[in-house]
């Protein structure tokens, strides 16, 4: 679900529809919250391989958000460590085979390549932009994590969270615009 | 001859990673405060203000700054009138980087090989620069250096007819091309002259100089001045978003080089600049 909040921002609520995917676009500041998950070099490392022998994947991807990020060890009482975003272009390899299965939102920061752009228009999906080095404050917008896949690749193992109102900003969307390049344009000098 | 015990530089090491991990050094807080005033961005200015309570979080829960705490790189300037006792030299940092990290709840990133890609599970070992220098004391230097933005630190070797021009616009190339990967508002550290390595060490080094404190060397601090106000032009601003902050530094080294040679180094470093330092 997306809608507008009063205050302009666009609550995101997965999973998410291909609607929802067109009523956002680059530029838009973004809440996010239910449920996301995690996952990163490693485990999308093993994803692709299952993809690629048509196997079932540990979580299902169809309307979901995956957040690029290996959280920081959790104290004990804890929810999580620290957990900004990590590169996003380190997972370009996999990110159309995900996008071709259903999954709508990939978090993460910088640059993304043609390929994964192109995948965005082709299947209705969005690449959000999460604050890079911001861990300590984002971790307050996580109010539950599970591993749930691939716990020996510790830091990089598949997490299920909960996160309410988790803030970002659409970086790539569906119809190919690109915050980067709009934003570099608006500000050189 | 000055004795040193291994288990000091241990307990210094793995109070200098954790410090580095929890509380930015106050130029980087001088650094938001000021680009927060000159930021026309509305969304770098929103950015600029998150990484200022993330740096107070940070500091007040004891919870890393940046999820990436990074692989330590650890100068150590060994005066050679001090001799290290009760172990090797770097038996004792790679020990205080394992008592940091597991004890200070930061993140184990470094993984032992990188063909079979398994995680030590402690963070070591450190990279470690040993320089003998005059005097009975220890200098450590410890950096907490992100993966993200090491990514995107390049070398290249220009000629000596290139010349200081080629070098600049190298220095700003690597800026643009890293772009929001590196989690800008970024501090380029330059290493100029010397050889391959030498060039990219210096690179390293430069980082540890305090933000806005002006170069020794004062032609190369107009250079680093020029360069740090070409980069804030490109417009790529804080995480990327455009906007007018996207360098808080330029801090370059220099060192004597080969007729034929001009290498060029730049460390890419990014707001998350976790450094400490102590002499024993």
């Amino acid at each position: 679900m997306v809608k507008t909040g009063a205050d302009g921002i666009k609550e995101v609520v997965p999973p998410l529809t291909d609607a929802d995917v067109e009523a956002l676009r680059a530029g838009d500041r973004v809440r996010i919250s239910g449920v996301i998950y995690t996952g990163r070099d490693a485990a999308h490392g093993r994803l692709l391989p299952l993809i690629e022998k048509g196997e079932k994947l540990p979580i299902d991807v169809r309307g979901q958000i995956i957040y690029y990020t290996g959280p920081s060890p959790t104290r004990p009482g804890g929810v999580v460590g620290s957990i900004g975003p990590t590169t996003a272009s380190r997972m370009d390899k996999f990110t159309p085979a995900l996008l071709k299965l259903g999954l709508k939102g990939t978090m993460g920061k910088g640059y993304r390549g043609q390929a994964v752009k192109d995948a965005l228009r082709q299947y209705k999906a969005v690449y959000f932009g999460a604050v890079g080095g911001a861990g300590a404050v984002l971790s307050r917008f996580i109010k539950k994590v599970d591993v749930i896949a691939y716990e020996d690749l510790l830091t990089e193992a598949i997490r299920r969270m909960e996160v309410e109102n988790f803030p970002a900003i659409v970086v790539n969307d569906c119809y190919g615009a690109d915050l980067y390049e709009e934003g570099m344009k608006q500000y050189a000098r | 001859m000055r004795e040193i015990h291994a288990s000091a530089i241990s307990d210094a090491v793995k109070k200098l990673c954790t410090e580095a991990n929890y509380d930015l050094e106050p130029d980087m807080l001088r650094a938001f405060d000021r680009a927060l005033t000159t930021e026309r961005s509305p969304a770098g200015r929103q950015v600029l203000q998150m990484l200022k309570e993330n740096a107070q979080l940070a500091k007040t829960q004891k919870v890393p700054y940046c999820q990436d705490t990074g692989f330590v790189v650890c100068f150590v300037e060994l005066g050679q009138d001090a001799h290290v006792t009760g172990g090797a030299l770097g038996d004792a940092i790679n020990e205080g980087v394992r008592q940091g990290y597991t004890e200070g709840y930061l993140r184990a990133s470094i993984v032992k090989s990188p063909f079979d890609r398994k995680n030590t599970g402690d963070n070591t070992p450190a990279v470690i620069h040993v320089e003998v220098v005059p005097g009975p004391q220890m200098k450590i230097m410890v950096m907490a250096k992100g993966g993200g933005c090491e990514n995107r630190s390049k070398y290249k070797m220009l000629t000596p007819a290139d010349g200081i021009e080629a070098a600049k616009e190298w220095v700003l190339e690597c800026i643009r091309t890293a772009g929001p990967d590196a989690c800008p508002p970024l501090i380029a550290g330059v290493g100029i002259g010397g050889t391959f390595e030498k060039a990219a060490i210096l690179s390293k080094k430069a980082l540890f100089r305090e933000l806005r404190s002006p170069n020794p060397d004062p032609a190369v601090d107009a250079i680093e001045k020029e360069l740090l106000e070409r980069a804030n032009r490109l417009g790529i601003g804080p995480q990327g978003y455009g906007g007018d902050t996207t360098a808080f530094g330029i801090h370059i080294l220099t060192y004597p080089c080969h007729i034929t040679s001009l290498p060029v180094a730049v460390t890419i470093e990014c707001h998350a600049h976790r450094h400490k330092e102590v002499t024993l």
